[in-house]
């Protein structure tokens, strides 16, 4: 009789392998691309974390310069 | 001459098995419909960010198909409709299956919550709550209302897909969860009518086994009546318009017909042609759903009112 090292078990436990594999690989790139997005979407990134911190603040206009004292003496 | 049948003791399960503990069918249900209320809603939703959030929308509803197919597997085991399934075929022990179920629960919601927002996540978890522990565990084997109730389940999907692109509930999404939700009942109900005994082998008060199949025929004519004006209201809202309309007019005079025709058939003439009617009633129903569906997609593209 020839040993037949391949079961028909084998077969079934190497497609549980197979696709969980498939499976852990595609949420791995699914999670890097969604991160991708996310950051060209450009929202908030930082949270607020006990102090307050400049780049948490909404943008703003930036405000007209102010006008030079010594300059409106001359005129 | 000796085998050695060591390994002949349970069948082990292959990776399809587990697929097949999600309920894809049933998946592709919830795929298109929550696809579909995502789609049309008047917020822009990222290609890529729309495509994951329906993934895991349906890694939900697949989840709450594992607790289903947990909690039941004694109803299974019993029914020649559902006797393969993993559980009562032996390739899946229960206490897996329900380990799936809760893994693949917490995930999907999270995910949804960081893919969209925690408002469609929340509702997402909800709706999986509502299909295993209100349907499955409390429901389904106590009133012959079960699926009326459990109906809701299969309703959320569009409203969750909504909610994803503009983090809350409208008009528009709460007729397309009426338009599921009075939908299920004649659509199990024609099911129950042609599957004769299973149900009563099972045990499970199916309408047909608790007040006849007299008083089934009515319901499901009576709920093709209610079901016509939430189709046809959708047609007026934001997301309807004149194709949607044609569409939603021609489907409801069919399945209404259909309704009509099940209430005057009597017994003997159903199961004198083994119940055609029934049969083709039911894949009427399966016809009417994803075809408003497609009109919602359809009227979205040429533009709604």
């Amino acid at each position: 009789m020839q040993l037949k090292a391949e079961h028909e078990l084998h077969g079934r436990r190497r497609s549980r392998n197979v696709g969980l594999g498939v499976v852990l690989i595609g949420f791995v790139a699914l999670v890097f691309a969604l991160t991708v997005v996310k950051v060209q979407q450009g929202h908030m990134l930082e949270a607020f974390d006990h102090q307050p911190r400049v780049s948490l603040l909404p943008a703003e206009e930036p405000a007209e310069p102010a006008p030079n004292p010594s300059q409106e003496a001359a005129e | 001459m000796t085998d050695i049948n060591a390994c002949q003791t349970a069948p082990e399960a292959e990776f399809n098995d587990y697929v097949a503990l999600l309920k894809p069918r049933v998946m592709s249900l919830v795929v298109f419909t929550a696809f579909v209320g995502l789609w049309i809603a008047p917020v822009d939703v990222h290609p890529f960010l729309a495509f994951c959030a329906v993934l895991f929308i349906a890694l939900g509803g697949g989840a709450s198909g594992a607790l289903n197919m947990w909690y039941d597997s004694d109803i299974d085991a019993v029914m020649r409709r559902t006797q393969s399934r993993p559980i009562p075929s032996g390739r899946i022990q229960r206490g897996e299956a329900l380990a799936v179920g809760l893994a693949l629960s917490g995930l999907s919601v999270m995910m949804l919550g960081l893919v969209a927002n925690w408002f469609a996540a929340l509702f997402l978890a909800f709706t999986i709550f509502f299909y295993a522990v209100v349907y499955t565990i409390w429901l389904k084997r106590w009133t012959p209302q079960n699926i009326v109730i459990g109906g809701a389940a299969g309703a959320f999907p569009p409203m969750i897909g909504w909610a994803c692109a503009t983090g809350g509930v409208s008009i528009e999404s709460l007729l397309m969860f009426a338009l599921i939700f009075f939908w299920t009942p004649p659509h199990f109900w024609a099911l129950a009518l042609f599957m004769r005994d299973d149900y009563k082998d099972a045990g499970v008060p199916m309408l047909t086994v608790t007040h006849g199949r007299e008083v089934t025929r009515r319901h499901i004519f009576a709920y093709t009546l209610v079901l016509a004006p939430f189709s046809l209201w959708l047609g007026f809202t934001s997301v309807g318009g004149p194709l949607y309309l044609a569409v939603a007019v021609v489907l409801n005079a069919a399945f209404i017909r259909g309704g009509w025709q099940i209430l005057k058939r009597s017994e003997e003439a159903a199961r004198g042609d083994d119940f055609a009617t029934e049969k083709r009633v039911f894949k009427l129903s399966l016809t009417y759903l994803f075809l408003h569906f497609l009109a919602l997609l359809g009227q979205n593209w040429l533009g709604a009112w």
